[in-house]
C-alpha cells in the first residue's frame, strides 16, 4: 500500500511535480524574503567599510577608500581595548558559567526534597528571563552614588567611605562578570541538568556498592558521563568570544563614558561610533572586524566539536 | 544515588539555598523600593527595610501616567502581533524544509544555517533598515529588525516536524487529494502545537523585553516607546543630566523635573516584569524544554 503510494508520486509527470511542490516552495517564500532582507543585504552591505560613505551619493556611488577605515581603527588604542576588553570578559564568563553551572547542576540532580530541587531550578532561570534594562535598575539600585545601598548602608557599617562607582573603572570587571554570571548562570546549569539525568543511574549504584563516596562518584561517573557536553558548550562559547551582550555593557554600566576603559567592548563600541559620534567608516570596520574573526572562530571551534563528539557539531 | 548522604546533603542544600536566595533579593528590592516613600528613599536610600511605605509611585502611574500606559500598550502590541508572526514564518517555512524528497532540500537548510555562523553586524544591518527600508520611527521599527524570525526557531521545528510527524502521513494526504494549505492547517500545525508553543514562548519573551530596537529606529516619535525604551530613555537622560549638571540651565532644569523620580522609575520597572513573574511557571516548562532541545546548539 505505502510502497504503492510512494510509486504513484514519483512517477508523475513535470507538471504534476511542479504542482506538488510549487505550494510548498510559495510557503518558504515570505521567510526566505525575511532572511535575504535581515540576514544576506547586509553581510553584502559589509562593503561600507571599505568605502567613504557619502548618503547623498548613496552607498554603492560612494567612493572607493581601501584599508583606510581599518587603518584608522587599527592605529587608534580603540582595537586594542575593546579587543582586550571583549576577549577577558568572554574568557572569565565561560570559566565561571561551566565551573558553577556544573556545580550547582550536579547540587540540583542530586537534591532528595522534591520542592527544594524545584525551587532551585526556577531560582537560577529567573533572572535569565528579565532583560538587562531591569538589571541596570537594579544593579543601579545596589551601586547608585547618592543612593544605592552600598554606599548608603554597607559602606558606612563598615566604617567605609562612599564610593564612586559609576566614575571608577577598577570596579566594573568584577561586577559585570558577576552580573553576567548571576542573569546567565541558568541556562548553562540546565543544559547540564539534562545531561546528568541522561547518565544511567546503575553506575552510582555499582558505585556505592563498592564504597565510592559521593565525591569519588562525580569525580569518576558524573564528569566523565558530562564530558562531550561540556566541551561542547565550551567549544561552541569560545566560537563566539568575539562577540558580546550590548546589553551587558551598555545597560549595566549606565553609559558612563567614565567607565569606558574597562567595559567598552566591541559591540558597544561599534553601537557609540555609529550612533553617537556618526563615524560610519570606524564603526563598521570594527563590525567587519568582528563578523570576520568570529566567523573564523566559529568554524574553527565546531571543527573541534566533530572531533570530540560529532552530534554535538552545528554541521 | 538514592541512598541518604546526610552531611553532601546539607552542604548542597545550604549552597542552592544561597543562591537561591540571591537571586530573589535583588527583585525584592527593586519591588521595595517602589513602594517605599519618596522622602524615605531619598534620605535612606535604596533599602530592604525602608522606614515608612507609599504606594505613591503607582498612584502617579495610574493618575498621571498616560505615557507609561501607552508603553505598556505598545509592549503588548508589539508582543502580540511580533509572536504571532514569528510563529506563522517559521512554522510555513519548517514544513517544506523537513520534507526528506524536497528539491533543494540540502540548499535551502544551508541558506537558513549560513545567517547563524556569519552576520554582517549593526552597521550595514542599521542603514538598510533605516535608510533603504524607512522603518525608522514607525512601529516597524520594533516590529522587523532581527527579531521577526531567525534560524534556529526554523532548525528546531525543522527537525521537530522530520522526527515526530511521519513523511508517508503527508503522502497519504496528498493521495487523498488534500491540498498543501490542508495539510498544513489540518495535519502540520496540530501536530506541532509543542514545538510552536515552545517557539512561541521564546519569541514572545524576545518581544516583551527588547529595547534594542527601539533605540535604534525610535529616535523622535517617543510616543512609539515600549516599556523598555521607556526606562531606558529615563536613564539616558539622567546619565546626560548629571554630565551636564555644572551649566545647569532653566530649559536643563525643565528636563530634570520631566524625569520620573526613582521611586516611580522602580515601579515601572517592576510593572514591567510583572507578567513575567505571573506566567513564570509556564515560562520555565516551556525554556526547559526548549534549552533541552537546542541544548548545546544555542
Amino acid at each position: 500500500m505505502e510502497k504503492k503510494a510512494r510509486a504513484a508520486v514519483k512517477r508523475g509527470s513535470r507538471s504534476e511535480k511542479v504542482k506538488k511542490w510549487l505550494p510548498l516552495y510559495l510557503m518558504m517564500l515570505p521567510g526566505a524574503i525575511y532572511l535575504i532582507v535581515n540576514n544576506y543585504i547586509p553581510m553584502f552591505g559589509m562593503i561600507i567599510a571599505f568605502k567613504k560613505v557619502d548618503f547623498s551619493k548613496g552607498i554603492f556611488a560612494s567612493d572607493w577608500i581601501g584599508l583606510k577605515n581599518f587603518e584608522f581603527l587599527f592605529a587608534s588604542d580603540d582595537a586594542a581595548v575593546i579587543t582586550r576588553n571583549t576577549i577577558l570578559y568572554n574568557v572569565a564568563f565561560i570559566f565561571l558559567n561551566t565551573t558553577l553551572g556544573i556545580l550547582f547542576a550536579i547540587f540540583i540532580c542530586d537534591i532528595l526534597n522534591k520542592r527544594l530541587k524545584k525551587l532551585y531550578q526556577s531560582a537560577i532561570l529567573f533572572p535569565f528571563l528579565m532583560s538587562m534594562v531591569i538589571v541596570g535598575y537594579i544593579v543601579y539600585a545596589f551601586f547608585s552614588m547618592q543612593s544605592g545601598i552600598v554606599n548608603k548602608t554597607i559602606l558606612p557599617l563598615l566604617g567605609k567611605d562612599p564610593i564612586f562607582w559609576y566614575n571608577e573603572p577598577k570596579y566594573w570587571p568584577a561586577i559585570l562578570i558577576f552580573v553576567n554570571t548571576w542573569k546567565g548562570i541558568g541556562y548553562g546549569c540546565l543544559i547540564y541538568i539534562s545531561a546528568i539525568n541522561g547518565i544511567d543511574p546503575t553506575y552510582y549504584e555499582a558505585a556505592e556498592l563498592d564504597g565510592a563516596g559521593k565525591l569519588k562518584q562525580i569525580w569518576h561517573i558524573t564528569l566523565p558521563c558530562i564530558l562531550p557536553s561540556i566541551i561542547t558548550l565550551t567549544l561552541l562559547s569560545i566560537g563566539k568570544i568575539f562577540y558580546s551582550d550590548f546589553g551587558l555593557f551598555y545597560q549595566v554600566p549606565r553609559d558612563s563614558g567614565m567607565l569606558y576603559s574597562t567595559t567598552n567592548v566591541i559591540d558597544t563600541y561599534v553601537y557609540r561610533g555609529l550612533m553617537k559620534q556618526g563615524n560610519i567608516g570606524m564603526s563598521s570596520a570594527a563590525g567587519v572586524y568582528q563578523s570576520v574573526v568570529g566567523f573564523v572562530l566559529v568554524l574553527l571551534s565546531n571543527l573541534v566539536v566533530r572531533k570530540v563528539s560529532k552530534e554535538n557539531a552545528l554541521f | 544515588m538514592k541512598k541518604k548522604n546526610s552531611g553532601y546533603q546539607i552542604t548542597a542544600n545550604v549552597v542552592m539555598m544561597l543562591v537561591a536566595v540571591m537571586v530573589v533579593l535583588p527583585f525584592l528590592l527593586l519591588f521595595l523600593s517602589s513602594i517605599t516613600d519618596e522622602s524615605t528613599l531619598l534620605k535612606n536610600g535604596y533599602s530592604f527595610f525602608p522606614e515608612k511605605f507609599s504606594l505613591g509611585a503607582y498612584e502617579y502611574i495610574f493618575r498621571s501616567g498616560e505615557k507609561i500606559f501607552r508603553a505598556y500598550g505598545m509592549t503588548i502590541l508589539v508582543t502580540v502581533i511580533g509572536t504571532v508572526v514569528n510563529v506563522a514564518l517559521s512554522a510555513l517555512f519548517s514544513y517544506p524544509l523537513s520534507l526528506k524528497n524536497l528539491p533543494g532540500r540540502r540548499v535551502i537548510t544551508f541558506f537558513v544555517f549560513f545567517t547563524m555562523l556569519f552576520n554582517g553586524g549593526l552597521v550595514p544591518s542599521y542603514i538598510l533598515w533605516s535608510n533603504y527600508v524607512g522603518v525608522k520611527d514607525t512601529i516597524w521599527g520594533l516590529l522587523l529588525p532581527n527579531l521577526l524570525m531567525g534560524a534556529m526557531n526554523i532548525l528546531l521545528i525543522r527537525t521537530y516536524f522530520s522526527t515526530s510527524i511521519p513523511d508517508t502521513l503527508f503522502e497519504a494526504a496528498q493521495i487523498d487529494g488534500a491540498s498543501q494549505v490542508r495539510i498544513f492547517t489540518k495535519i502540520v500545525l496540530p501536530l506541532g502545537k509543542p514545538i510552536l508553543v515552545t517557539i512561541g514562548t521564546f519569541s514572545g519573551l524576545a518581544y516583551w523585553n527588547d529595547w534594542t530596537n527601539g533605540l535604534y529606529y525610535i529616535n523622535k516619535k517617543t510616543e512609539l516607546f515600549t516599556i523598555q525604551n521607556l526606562l531606558n530613555r529615563m536613564v539616558s537622560d539622567l546619565q546626560y543630566l548629571s554630565q551636564n549638571s555644572g551649566n545647569v540651565s532653566s530649559d536643563l532644569a525643565a528636563e530634570i523635573s520631566k524625569v520620573p523620580s526613582t521611586g516611580v522609575q522602580m515601579a515601572i520597572a517592576f510593572v514591567a516584569i510583572l507578567p513575567i513573574i505571573l506566567v513564570f511557571p509556564f515560562l520555565q516548562k516551556y525554556y526547559s524544554k526548549g534549552i533541552a532541545l537546542g541544548a548545546v546548539k544555542g
